[in-house]
């Protein structure tokens, strides 16, 4: 089996705190981390390739920093990473960034199944999954949560709702978003560690992948950011402190209106 | 430097050569450098800019903005679930008349499914002027690919200037799919639409890394402008039962309503009888609740509450509640009229699943918690002692 896993780089967004004077972003030694729902679609490859045999591929658009993302796939027991990077790639949106893996997917040419995290805990959009889907024309199923079976070219795998689940067939190639519940990503073994240490990464420009030069970057991104603010802070309120009974007394007062209305 | 959320704008030292990587400002005792490795050109730091240094130019490719006149009207994809339509429908109709008064153009729904008669009257009393019915067997269920197709035909025939969805799962699913196709800017998540007064374009502002930032957004140049929308955050227009539109219904080959994946079943799940999206009052525990069997005091709560039981990410991680309880940044986001946090101790990446909520009520026996930091009130105290206590008064004051 052929498997092309797309992942990003993002800032850890648990590290990253609000100064209360300023009222912005303190980024000052934030660390860069693989996209947390990338990982469990890091690991559902890896796990497919032990099952069924094969090869699993990582991709990334992103600056030269984005090699340590695909260096840690590659420990986790990914065979092999390529990195798209490219000056003319900064700026993109969504709609560009799906556009640009697509070309790569194009130029990996074969492969059964494209694996997506659900969404980026930066951009938190979740478009470029089904982005792709959608560039390659091929079928998709998004917020995988397990995939029972796969036979016959077919996946058949659960959907998560809101209310519960969905059970749908996929056939291959295809494209699937995962979410957290499909897995437990695992810890890199030392055999792991040693391979991403000296693993080749290769790196694909736009000339490489052979892009149109109207739909990467900031040129061929149809949405602009016109505007970042940080929402108003929201306040504290009253604390009570002391005897339980009294406590719950005032509280259930206060909170009666608010359950009935 | 503090607008960049990438922190790609540093301070260096006097004296220094621009090579022509650099842009490079004099300020005070320093010039502004900025590392291109990581700025994605977002634009953020333009305004803040006190001396007006900074210039991003686009080069716009050929966009048929001579053609952009040509679309009209905004649209709301109206989400039904085995025939019934959805209450964030209902919420974007009443958002897209509001948008629709200061464009003066029309609001049109687009429903896909089958035998769906008798969801139209509603849709009309709640705001819209039209509804585009595509109608068919294979088309009952959502499936990504087949009404996928069947919006891109819509949009491709009657070519609406502005659609809107809700952030659900099929809405973002299903809406991403159609923008890449059409060649349409999406924006994710909106909480908040506007239209830009002078541009007569629709502003789109949403959160961004995690809930620490809000973006607006805009797709000038490209048809239409897209955006999902999240549930909750806009008022439903109350119906209004004199309101009158029409009904076009559509057809289209065969081919467009053929999905590739197929649905085999669809499966509710019991145990999330009252649905977290949904719930008006959750009652949520965290690390504090030390143990899986702990958790039915808050189901009691909940029960007598009328609410849903939710949970932290640290409860989820440790097997004490399943995923499908989880809220927060990697679970789900809620905005109830009533959160009861117990022994959660508020950090960001729950914070930004929860803190839309209009009343949070946080129970902790840690008085520095940062939940109460953002709590309406806060009670510092052994749950154990004070959820019980809040079940038993609810029970009598509620009569339940």
């Amino acid at each position: 089996m052929q498997i092309i896993v797309c992942i990003k780089q993002v800032p850890e967004t648990t590290q990253v705190k609000i100064n209360p004077e300023t009222n912005t972003l303190i980024r000052e030694g934030v660390e860069s981390i693989i996209n947390p729902f990338d990982m469990y679609a890091i690991e559902e490859a890896v796990r497919l390739k032990e099952k069924f045999g094969g090869k699993a591929t990582v991709i990334t658009m992103g600056p030269p920093q984005a090699e340590a993302a695909l260096k840690e796939a590659i420990s986790m027991g990914i065979d092999e990473a390529i990195l798209l990077s490219d000056r003319a790639f900064a700026g993109s949106d969504t709609w560009a960034t799906s556009y640009t893996l697509s070309c790569a997917i194009k130029k990996i040419s074969k492969f059964d199944v494209i694996l997506c995290g659900k969404q980026a805990s930066d951009g938190d959009t979740a478009q470029v999954g089904p982005g792709i889907a959608a560039h390659l024309n091929l079928p998709q199923v998004t917020y995988v949560k397990k995939i029972e079976e796969v036979k016959d070219a077919k996946m058949r795998v659960e959907r998560l709702m809101e209310e519960g689940f969905e059970i749908i067939e996929i056939p291959l190639p295809g494209l699937l978003t995962v979410v957290k519940e499909i897995n437990e990503p695992r810890i890199p073994s030392l055999k792991g560690m040693m391979r991403a240490k000296q693993a080749k990464i290769t790196t694909w420009t736009a000339n490489d992948l052979q892009a149109n030069p109207d739909y990467i970057g900031l040129k061929g991104s149809p949405t602009q950011v016109v505007k970042i603010f940080t929402p108003p802070p929201r306040q504290g309120g009253q604390i009570f402190h002391g005897d339980t009974q009294e406590t719950v007394e005032k509280v259930a007062g206060l909170l009666k209106d608010v359950i009935i209305g | 430097m503090r607008a960049c959320p990438f922190d790609a704008i540093r301070m260096m030292d006097l004296p220094r050569l621009s090579s022509t990587d650099d842009i490079s400002l004099k300020k005070g005792r320093g010039k502004a450098v900025i590392d291109f490795n990581k700025c994605t050109l977002c634009g953020a730091c333009i305004d803040p800019c006190k001396f007006k240094a900074i210039l991003l130019e686009k080069e716009t490719k050929e966009a048929p903005t001579a053609h952009l006149k040509e679309y009209k009207g905004i649209w709301v994809f109206i989400e039904q679930k085995k025939g019934k339509v959805q209450s964030v429908s209902y919420e974007l109709l009443g958002k897209a008349r509001e948008l629709a008064g200061k464009l003066s153009t029309q609001v049109s729904g687009v429903l896909i499914g089958n035998d769906l008669d008798d969801q139209l009257d509603e849709l009309i009393w709640h705001g819209a002027d039209n509804i585009y019915l595509v109608e068919a067997p294979e088309l009952a269920n959502f499936q990504d690919e087949s009404y996928a197709n069947v919006m891109i035909q819509l949009v491709r025939k009657y070519k609406p200037e502005i659609v809107l969805c809700g952030a659900t799962s099929i809405g973002r699913s299903l809406i991403s799919r159609v923008a890449i196709t059409v060649n349409a800017g999406l924006t994710a998540d909106c909480t908040g639409l506007d239209i830009d007064p002078q541009r007569k374009i629709l502003l789109q502002t949403r959160p961004a890394f995690g809930g620490n930032i809000m973006a607006t957004i805009i797709s000038p140049n490209y048809r239409p402008q897209m955006a999902t929308v999240r549930h909750k955050v806009m008022p439903i227009m109350p119906a209004d039962k004199s309101r009158k539109g029409k009904v076009i219904r559509e057809k289209f080959d065969a081919s467009v309503y053929t999905s590739r994946a197929k649905l085999i079943e669809i499966v509710d799940e019991i145990e999330t009888l009252v649905n977290l999206s949904e719930a008006d009052i959750i009652v949520s525990g965290g690390r504090g609740m030390g143990g899986p069997e702990n958790f039915k005091i808050l189901e009691e709560l909940a029960h007598v509450l009328g609410g849903a039981v939710g949970a932290s990410r640290a409860a989820v991680d440790s097997g004490w509640i399943p995923y499908s309880h989880q809220v927060g940044q990697t679970g789900r986001t809620v905005a109830p009229k009533l959160y009861i946090a117990c022994g959660i101790s508020g950090q960001i990446q729950h914070l930004v699943g929860m803190q839309s909520s209009k009343v949070i009520l946080a129970i902790n026996k840690d008085p520095d918690a940062p939940i109460f930091k953002v709590a309406t009130y806060g009670i510092v105290g052994n749950i154990f002692e004070v959820i019980p206590a809040l079940t038993k008064k609810f029970k009598e004051t509620l009569k339940r």
